[in-house]
């Protein structure tokens, strides 16, 4: 790759900039700020889509009563039971159990504050879930 | 209190570290040649190892290599350490920083504020150099990060004592003894002989030059297996894997070419230009793998550019890199 080859399409990084590796005039590879390349920023994009579609779904549980509030702040940190239960210091049976509203209606205040704290928000927010689905 | 650690942007966090640690206690030591002594360039492709719930592949070593390496090969004094308490994680810290000592750390990126938000996923073999404290929090030079930056100390807790795949438990490293005067060309000779003989010769074949074949075959059998949805999602997690942020572009081949070009200075032998050049080339055909791979990731052009193309692409680089290695290995078998 040439330096003029070194592409600069906007990612979705905003201002940060990559660094490549390049060819100057001279044959000498040089380090070489990038804005981003098209192919990558698709994949990405491709990886957020993803994300985003996972908190929809459980948004719409969440709304329908199939699933707790826990499970909606779970998704937007991009946690899966087992990892949430890793940070919690639970068994991921026990969060499992939490992803329900029943469970999750009768946790006790020492839970609830232990996964505010996870998902660094005020324990009365982690029963809420926003009325709109998340903008990519 | 060490303020003048002096921050270069990288293109690769382990190596762009581990070349900023060295520098900093005298031995000036450039990304790609740290890269390349280390051993960074690998290929694996591992379909039952999943992550975000998709094959992993893989362009770079196992996360800690590089650094356990290069230290290993130019027998520089290293401590590593982790911890089972983040109090504790912290107070060592605490106590490295005050005596002076510049010390590189593991950190999961989800967790680090400063961190672009469209690359904040759980990935936890993020290394980052902290070279200071003050009241806003930890000095820290990121080294994919264009200028150093202050972080919290709770957020730098967080980072350091994250969860999942490649827990970091508060991993710190730094240099506790380093030779006045070294000299690289054993330790270039030794890391791409070794290199070579992983890529070519390793008797698994998900790994290497043999794993590169196996991802083709794969490739071609996703869509009728997947579907054109998720095979598309496999591709994309494949491009990612090549392109994203700390590859310096092409799947780590430009910055292992930058490493060959360097030693060929190094060793007084010209025969490694020619092998860069090589390099350089075979980074270019991976570029093209993404670009006829992303097709698809947008859903368009599905007649154009079909699967077996791609497949034919990946083939291409393995026969190419085989090649390569094989002759890389025999140049540095006969110094000059």
């Amino acid at each position: 790759m040439q330096i003029r080859d070194v592409p600069q399409d906007e990612a979705i990084l905003g201002d940060v900039t990559e660094i490549s590796y390049a060819l100057d005039d001279q044959g000498r590879y040089v380090m070489v700020e990038t804005a981003g390349w098209e192919p990558s920023n698709v994949a990405n994009q491709q990886a957020w889509d993803q994300v985003l579609a996972g908190i929809d779904a459980v948004l719409a549980d969440v709304r329908a009563g199939r699933r707790s509030p826990l499970a909606y702040h779970m998704a937007r940190c991009q946690m899966n039971a087992g990892l949430l239960a890793s940070y919690a210091g639970r068994s991921t049976w026990v969060v499992r159990r939490h992803l329900k509203p029943g469970p999750f209606r009768r946790l006790r205040d020492r839970d609830r504050e232990r996964y505010a704290a996870i998902f660094r928000i005020p324990v009365d927010q982690l029963g809420v879930v926003p009325p709109e689905s998340p903008k990519p | 209190m060490t303020d003048s650690f002096v921050h270069h942007h990288s293109a690769h966090c382990e190596s762009g570290v581990t070349a900023g640690l060295l520098t900093h206690y005298g031995l000036p030591m450039s990304e790609a040649m740290a890269f390349g002594i280390g051993s960074g360039l690998f290929f694996a492709y591992f379909p039952f190892i999943r992550v975000n719930g998709l094959p992993m592949s893989t362009f770079r070593c196992a996360p800690g290599g590089i650094f356990r390496l290069v230290a290993k090969r130019l027998k520089i004094g290293v401590e590593r350490r982790t911890f089972g308490d983040s109090q504790r994680g912290m107070a060592a810290l605490d106590g490295l920083l005050d005596r002076g000592i510049v010390v590189g750390a593991q950190t999961g990126v989800f967790w680090l504020p400063y961190f672009p938000p469209a690359l904040r996923f759980h990935f936890n073999a993020h290394n980052i150099v902290i070279f200071g404290r003050e009241a806003g929090g930890y000095r820290i030079s990121d080294p994919i990060i264009g200028e150093p930056v202050v972080c919290p100390a709770a957020d730098l807790e967080r980072a350091r004592f994250a969860r999942g795949v490649f827990a970091p438990r508060g991993r710190l490293y730094w240099l506790t003894d380093v030779p006045r005067a070294i000299d690289l060309t054993p330790a270039i000779l030794e890391s791409i002989r070794d290199v070579s003989r992983v890529m070519t010769r390793t008797p698994v074949p998900l790994i290497g030059v043999a794993g590169m074949r196996y991802l083709a075959s794969s490739i071609e059998r996703w869509p009728a297996r997947l579907g054109a949805r998720r095979a598309a999602l496999y591709l994309g997690q494949l491009i990612r894997m090549q392109e994203e942020i700390g590859t310096g572009g092409g799947g780590f081949r430009f910055i292992y070419a930058a490493f060959l070009q360097e030693a060929a200075g190094v060793l007084g032998d010209a025969r490694y230009l020619d092998l860069s050049a090589r390099m350089t080339a075979i980074g270019d055909r991976w570029r093209d793998v993404a670009v006829a791979g992303v097709r698809h990731c947008k859903g368009e052009m599905r007649g154009d550019v079909s699967y077996a193309d791609v497949a034919a692409l990946v083939r291409e680089c393995a026969g190419l890199e085989s090649a390569l290695f094989r002759d890389l290995d025999a140049t540095a078998r006969s110094p000059r």
